[in-house]
């Protein structure tokens, strides 16, 4: 038997790793792949929880899973977008630096 | 100690092992790229030690195999001009490491108000969290989803192509 607190806690873990690295790292690709990250520690969180209700209320009820891969499809939908603006950033300019797009900066 | 709870905790400790160093490696994007492959698989052994087996294959598939190739070709492509990273501002990394620390202290702390009467039964127990029961419920309840996820998947195809496309380009 997990304890559901601990899957919990992993992905808390994981979507904090992932928030790290969304604002300390300087590249465009890394800040994209934590972003992928989060939102896989989003989908454990959705099976964890999934895995404690799919005994309680009836079966078949798989809602968790559902929504698990939703947040998978939307990573996959976000990172493809993503990519292709990083390839369009990288053709105009010579840097990947996610400082360097400041024109909108007061 | 069950064989599921010791595959568990170590698979645990690989993903986070696995997103740690993903964060360190800073300048080699390769390495950052396998190190989220290592943390995509441990989660997928997750998934299918729970008993979400189709979320477990899909992560394989999508995440750990197509995704993070598409992030490894992007890598590869932008080539050297793209690894100009600029300098570095000292006075922010203490701040960002100080709220990091205490972002996953407030994560943690609220994961462990879960209440410990809810907890998780090994996937040999149970028989409904199959990939049967998920595509009944996926086309018969779901269905709407589904159908708005595939027009969001068509739309990121278009909207990748109409933004990866150089001037003058067909």
């Amino acid at each position: 038997m997990i304890p559901v607190e601990h899957v919990i806690g992993l992905s808390a873990a994981l979507f904090t790793i992932g928030v790290v690295g969304a604002l300390v790292r300087r590249s465009l690709l890394a800040v994209l792949m934590s972003l992928e990250l989060m939102l896989a520690a989003a989908a454990l969180a959705f099976v964890g929880f999934d895995r404690v209700w799919a005994d309680r209320v009836l079966a078949g009820a798989v809602r968790g899973q559902v929504f698990a891969l939703l947040a998978l499809t939307v990573a996959a939908a976000q990172l493809a977008v993503g990519l292709a603006l990083v390839l369009a950033n990288a053709r105009n300019r010579d840097s990947a630096n996610a400082e360097d797009l400041s024109v909108l900066k007061w | 100690m069950s064989v599921e709870v010791v595959s568990f905790y170590g698979l645990a400790a690989l993903a986070l092992a696995g997103a740690v160093a993903m964060l360190a490696f800073v300048r080699d994007g390769v390495a950052a790229v396998l190190s989220l492959l290592v943390v995509f698989v441990s989660l997928s052994g997750i998934h299918a030690l729970l008993g979400a087996h189709a979320v477990a294959a899909l992560q394989l598939v999508v995440q750990a195999g197509a995704s993070l190739v598409l992030v490894l070709f992007v890598l590869l492509l932008s080539g050297r001009r793209a690894q100009a990273l600029g300098p570095r501002d000292p006075g922010m990394v203490v701040i960002k490491a100080a709220g990091a620390m205490a972002a996953l202290a407030a994560g943690v702390a609220l994961a462990g108000t879960v209440s410990a009467t809810m907890p998780v039964a090994p996937a040999s127990q149970v028989a409904s969290g199959g990939v049967d029961a998920l595509g009944l419920r996926l086309f018969t309840a779901y269905v709407v989803p589904i159908e708005a996820l595939g027009m969001l998947l068509l739309a990121a195809a278009v909207a990748s192509l109409g933004l990866s496309r150089e001037e003058g380009a067909p």
